[in-house]
């Protein structure tokens, strides 16, 4: 049987600012890097298996997008090949568009003139579903997501989650058997990102061949959801496994955690022996730091304490922890998410 | 066949929507009289001063101007409405990419938007027409076994101009600021060179030759021949019979039609390759 979705060597790379600008900096030789190409996906392989709920977890910038517009048929591969329900985005775009939909997170789109409603209703059109069936799924999508009051206001009328809401209604009323869904829960309160991720995650469990690729940065969204995660980085995929598997990679690693004052020399800790990774995110308003570190075994707490204190700063907590998908991605890169 | 007809029905309905969906809908039918109306009183001022200059009113000249104008509002609006969709779709309603990764025909989708501005121009086209029978002494007689020829005459002018503004479509897919101009541009070189205004025997022969390779040209002037065959007016192509002139037509909007379909599909192409299908340029 062939994947949901499968890629082979994905690569995509977008062609920098215009020529004419790139030789100009190089006369006066600089800023080169900058300004040449970017690889937003770097021999991108994954395979997601029909009916599996598949995250893409990765930090700003990692490829995440790119890779869901790709498979999307947005846009075309630089090279290598990306199949969807077994047919190839590049050369076969059609077969494709008829069991797919995508949502992306954080996004306004609409047309401002029509109600919630028939915005939405007009999409499933676009997919040949019946009219009355179409109606009926939006009334029970707009009950469950919460949009129901404003089912006949129009578009250009609805809050920034209101219409993020609407196209959450849009990817699902034409029950695709594949939905690309880009950073769904991105700007929600806490309670529409739950119901989404409830759907979401009840949408696949209780159908048969419905397959989700999600792509998120939230770390707990990831672990909860999803059935296998992918983490990117720099157009890379690092790992792909289930969550579990992931973070069972480090668990013969230990993780602490601590709170203390702002701290700004923190060159030290990586030559320090035993501690494997670090990361480092400052709490301004509270004038505080905040420091993972990933270490071989607990010897090396003692040296880091001390670095801390003989620079004068106070440690407002410590704390050994479960490893989370953070901490993996942690040990992987070198760097936290924020 | 099947996703064809989906994707025009729905992008027709959408399209309508958009263009009649004001607050108040006798604010609407106000605004589609009034709006041609005001046009034709411009008619009337640009006649009195030329008639002025020209110091000798001639009823005629002023009805091949009035009739060639009221069809002129079909070429705006059917241009700048058919380049528009792409436009408007991604920069201000950001609906594009998901209306292009449906299972449609993009192309479809287009003409379906661009029909119901194809409706609005022709009840522009028919008020001014009135009101210039009714209040200006405009000449027409549009005689009952001249209706098919004239029908066929708009469907095959109008499937030009549509293919014309896909074309412009297809280039604004790489380019959004230049199509602008082009836009823009193109509609104002068609008056000048269509015979729209005057005759194309009061061009140089240069601006002749240019005339008689734009296909609108030879619109403009069956359109005028069998709407008002009494003006009298040299129109320089007076050696063309109505079957000749009506041949041309279908040759090219055929040649139309094959050539929007390239650039189209191009223009497509090349947006899905660079990533600009979805570009929002806020220029
Ligand atoms: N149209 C484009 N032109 C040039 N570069 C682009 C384009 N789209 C994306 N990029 C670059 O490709 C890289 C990956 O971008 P992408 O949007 O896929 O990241 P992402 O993982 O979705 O990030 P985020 O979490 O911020 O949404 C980035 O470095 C970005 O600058
Ligand atoms: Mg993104």
């Amino acid at each position: 049987m062939p994947y949901a979705v499968e890629t082979r060597d994905l690569t995509r790379i977008f062609a920098g600012k215009k020529k004419r600008r790139i030789r100009r900096k190089r006369a006066t030789g600089e800023g080169e890097d900058h300004l040449g190409p970017v690889t937003a996906l770097d021999q991108v392989s994954i395979q997601i298996r029909d009916g599996e709920l598949f995250g893409m977890l990765g930090p700003n910038g990692a490829g995440k997008t790119t890779l869901i517009k790709i498979l999307a048929t947005l846009l075309l591969p630089t090279s290598g090949q990306a199949f969807v329900a077994g047919h190839d985005v590049a050369k076969d775009p059609f077969p494709i568009r008829q069991r797919i939909n995508m949502v992306s997170g954080g996004e306004t789109s609409g047309y401002g003139l029509l109600t919630a409603r028939e915005n939405v209703w007009m999409f499933s059109q676009f997919y040949g579903v019946p009219s009355k069936v179409s109606k009926g799924r939006i009334d029970e999508l707009m009950h469950t997501f919460g949009l129901w009051d404003k089912r006949d206001a129009k578009v250009r009328m609805l809050s920034t989650g209101q219409r993020q809401k609407m196209n959450m209604i849009r990817g699902f009323v034409t029950d695709p058997d594949i939905l690309f869904l880009d950073e769904p829960t991105l700007g929600l309160d806490v309670n529409a990102a739950r119901v989404i991720r409830d759907y979401i995650t009840n949408w696949v469990r209780s159908q048969k061949s419905k397959t989700v690729l999600l792509t998120t940065h939230y770390m707990a969204e990831a672990d909860q959801m999803c059935d296998r995660i992918a983490i990117i980085d720099n157009g890379k995929i690092l790992a792909c496994d289930t969550p579990e598997n992931l973070k069972r990679m480090i668990r013969t690693e230990t993780t602490f955690r601590l709170e203390v004052d702002t701290i700004r020399d923190i060159a030290s800790f990586s030559s320090m022996e035993g501690v494997k990774n670090f990361s480092h995110t400052d709490d301004i308003s509270k004038n505080r730091t905040h420091l993972t570190f990933i270490l071989e075994d607990e010897g090396p707490v003692a040296e880091i304490l001390s670095t801390i204190t003989s620079q004068g700063k106070k440690v407002h907590s410590l704390q050994k922890s479960e490893p989370t998908l953070e901490d993996v991605f942690i040990s992987m890169v070198g760097r936290g998410f924020e | 066949m099947n996703t064809f007809w989906r994707t025009f029905k729905v992008a027709a309905w959408l399209g309508w929507e958009m263009d009649s969906n004001w607050t108040e809908p006798w604010l609407f039918m106000v605004y589609s009289v009034v709006k041609p109306v005001a046009g034709a009183f411009i008619l009337v001022l640009m006649y009195t001063v030329f008639a002025f200059i020209g110091n000798r009113p001639d009823p005629a000249a002023f009805s091949y101007m009035y009739v060639g104008n009221s069809f002129f509002i079909f070429v705006g609006s059917v241009l700048f409405g058919t380049f528009q969709v792409i436009q408007s779709d991604r920069e201000w309603y950001q609906t594009i990419r998901y209306v292009y990764i449906s299972p449609i025909s993009y192309y479809v989708y287009i003409v379906g938007r661009a029909v119901s501005k194809v409706g609005v121009a022709a009840f522009a086209v028919a008020i001014t027409l009135a009101f210039g029978v009714a209040f200006l002494g405009v000449q027409i007689h549009l005689t009952v076994d001249a209706v098919p020829l004239f029908a066929a005459s708009m469907l095959l002018g109008l499937a030009v101009l549509l293919a014309i503004g896909i074309c412009l479509g297809g280039i604004s897919f790489l380019t959004a600021k230049h199509t602008h101009g082009l836009a823009e541009g193109i509609p104002g070189l068609f008056y000048v060179f269509c015979g729209v205004l005057f005759p194309l025997s009061i061009l140089p022969s240069w601006g002749q030759a240019i005339g008689k390779a734009i296909p609108l040209t030879y619109w403009f002037d069956i359109t005028r021949r069998l709407l008002a065959p009494t003006l009298g007016v040299d129109s320089t192509l007076a050696g063309y019979s109505d079957l000749t002139i009506m041949a041309l037509l279908v040759v090219s909007s055929v040649a139309f039609f094959g050539l929007s379909l390239l650039i189209f599909k191009t223009g497509e192409y090349f947006a899905r390759k660079a990533g600009k299908i979805d570009m929002t340029t806020s220029y």
